[in-house]
């Protein structure tokens, strides 16, 4: 069962913050949803391979095809704080503090 | 060992445990999975699409060329080849990466289990010998190989470091560029010995022509993890990793500072903690850059939006088939067949283009050892004057071994060689034509050298005298003159020859 401490973790992780009803609620959320996809466990399964996808496609490739996308300005005026600067178009972000990964 | 001796009187002597993270920039055209352009360089946010912005309801398409950079470095890299693998989504939450994730491969990479081999060097770069007069050579194991996307870049803005400014910009360029990154074994046991398998792996990318390798705009970028031990003891100590090396030089330095850094916390009874580190170049020192959290926060898991890939047999066949001969491969063929130093060897390896050079002069007819001199010498200091590469000046290396033949045949001296290599190199054309066009062609004929001599000899009655009267260092003097009457090409050896005869009488 989910508790509260992985739930903060997670949060923690994705920089969310949450409030103590935020909290409690996504804790009884989640593990609804965990406990439904439990139900899958009663399956026996020792016979199957593990796979990541339905489909059984491999080896899905392109070119190497150099094609600018046209509708670019579009992708930067969509963003919450686009930013335009002597250099160029840039996306704004809060400050972030401390190094990149 | 390089490191320090402890501070304190203890006998306790340690060893560093080493290991590397390679981010390697693949030289593809277009992103690993959108058409974008990978140029460096361009106006922020220009190479931007959907698929690299993470934007809803697009579906991500692996670059073929990609997948065969990445086998064939593996190949290259002696690792087994996955006959199936896979792309997982690796979460961490910073604005440098649009999606919030980052496609990259956690269980199932693409190529795993390799090795390369690295030569040891004395501080300045020269090989260090065995007994047998060859290069000592180490084998660093490979433990995987996986391609993944790069992510976008911060520019802090205007006001940069000062505490003023409030937020920050990103230039997504570079989300999606594609990369291959490289772990290491830690098999490492000093600065010299990252700095040096660095160096391999950047030799090798760049002779399968899959990366520049361009460590200052970011195509090689290394990571270290580093902890010390007592020698002898079988346990790891605490790992430390570091960032923001950018030179091979700085890596050896960052790895020397943090090995003396380490071992002083340990003597001095302080505990070392698993952090990430960051070299600082002006302060020459490494400092925290923060703590590290456990890798399982992650959360990696398969990707949906990729299908698996399974690299036939076939096409992996194909694949080994275009590599080229690797440096290791030619350093030692160039040690035991062609006779070369271990030096020489490594010298000429380590640009393909030279190296092809030097072997085209070897097919054409030029002896091993003249053509590296030629090559390593003059040639070199010409092409780092003139900001050239080996492969575009009008010397070709027909002429090269045509000049080298003429030398070794006694047609020409070195030293008319030599007069008239700034032409070759800049004009080209055949050696032994531009030598008739000058009449340099060296004298051989006694007759015409003895004829000589004796007019110098003449003309200077007083030095025959001395020299008669035991100057025989005056020999230098009278060779001199007949070379100058000759115009340089009288030969040397039977210029000396004849004129000690003429001397004694």
């Amino acid at each position: 069962m989910l508790d509260r401490e992985q739930v903060l973790k997670v949060a923690h992780l994705a920089r969310l913050e949450l409030t103590p009803a935020e909290e409690a609620q996504f804790t009884t959320q989640l593990g609804d949803i965990l406990e439904y996809f439990e139900q899958l466990s009663q399956l026996d399964t020792s016979e199957v391979q593990p796979t990541a996808r339905a489909i059984d496609v491999s080896n899905v490739t392109r070119p190497d095809q150099w094609e600018a996308y046209r509708d670019r300005d579009l992708i930067v005026q969509s963003a919450p704080a686009p930013e335009t600067t002597l250099q160029g178009d840039f996306f704004k972000v809060p400050k972030i503090i401390g190094g990149e990964d | 060992m390089t490191a320090a001796t402890p501070a304190k009187a203890t006998k306790t002597e340690y060893e560093a445990i080493i290991g590397l993270e390679t981010h390697c920039q693949l030289s593809t055209e277009t992103k690993i999975f959108s058409n974008s352009s990978t140029q460096f360089g361009s106006d922020p946010n220009t190479h931007i699409d959907p698929v690299c912005m993470g934007l809803p309801g697009t579906l991500p398409v692996l670059n073929e060329k990609v997948l065969e950079y990445a086998v064939k470095a593996g190949l290259a890299l002696n690792c087994r080849i996955a006959p199936y693998s896979k792309f997982d989504r690796k979460q961490y939450f910073y604005p440098d990466l649009p999606k919030n994730y980052q496609i990259s491969q956690y269980d199932l990479p693409i190529a795993e289990q390799g090795w390369l081999e690295i030569e040891l060097t004395d501080d300045k770069g020269k090989p260090l010998l065995d007994e047998s007069g060859k290069a000592r050579t180490k084998t660093i194991g490979i433990t995987r190989l996986h391609m993944e996307e790069d992510a976008g870049k911060l520019v802090h803005a205007g006001s940069d470091r000062l505490a003023g400014s409030t937020y920050s910009l990103v230039d997504y360029n570079r989300a999606g560029v594609p990369l291959v990154e490289i772990v290491s074994e830690p098999d490492l046991r000093s600065g010299q010995e990252a700095a040096e398998y660095a160096q391999e792996l950047r030799r090798i990318m760049r002779y399968l022509g899959v990366s520049d390798g361009n460590m200052q705009e970011g195509s090689l970028r290394c990571d270290v993890n580093i902890s010390v031990r007592p020698v002898g003891s079988n346990k790891f100590g605490t790992k430390v990793e570091i960032k923001n090396m950018n030179s091979f030089s700085a890596i050896q330095k960052a790895i020397d500072y943090e090995i003396t850094r380490q071992i002083a916390a340990i003597e001095s009874g302080e505990r070392i903690i698993q952090e990430t580190r960051l070299w600082d170049e002006s302060s020459q020192r490494t400092f925290t850059m923060r703590v590290k959290e456990g890798s399982s926060d992650y959360r990696y898991f398969p990707e949906p939006d990729l299908g698996p890939i399974e690299v036939s047999s076939d096409q992996l066949t194909t694949w080994k088939s275009e590599l080229p001969e690797l440096p290791a491969a030619k350093r030692h063929r160039y040690e035991t067949e062609l006779g070369l130093s271990a030096y020489d060897a490594r010298v000429l390896t380590d640009d393909r283009t030279m190296a092809e050079y030097f072997e085209a002069v070897i097919a054409a007819g030029g002896s091993a050892k003249p053509a590296a001199n030629w090559i390593m010498g003059d040639i070199s200091a010409y092409l780092n004057n003139e900001k050239q590469s080996i492969a575009d000046i009008p010397l070709k290396p027909d002429s090269l071994a045509e000049l080298i033949k003429l030398i070794e045949a006694n047609t020409i001296s070195n030293k008319i060689a030599k007069d008239v290599l700034p032409e070759l190199l800049s004009q080209g054309g055949s050696a032994k034509a531009l030598i008739e066009k000058r009449g340099l062609l060296q004298i051989s004929d006694p007759k015409v050298i003895e004829a000589a001599i004796d007019q110098v000899i003449a003309a200077n009655p007083s030095e025959l005298e001395k020299y008669r009267g035991g100057k025989k260092n005056l020999l230098g003097f009278f060779v001199g003159q007949v070379m100058k009457a000759t115009g340089g090409k009288a030969d040397p050896k039977l210029t000396n020859q004849l004129l000690q005869k003429k001397l004694e009488g």
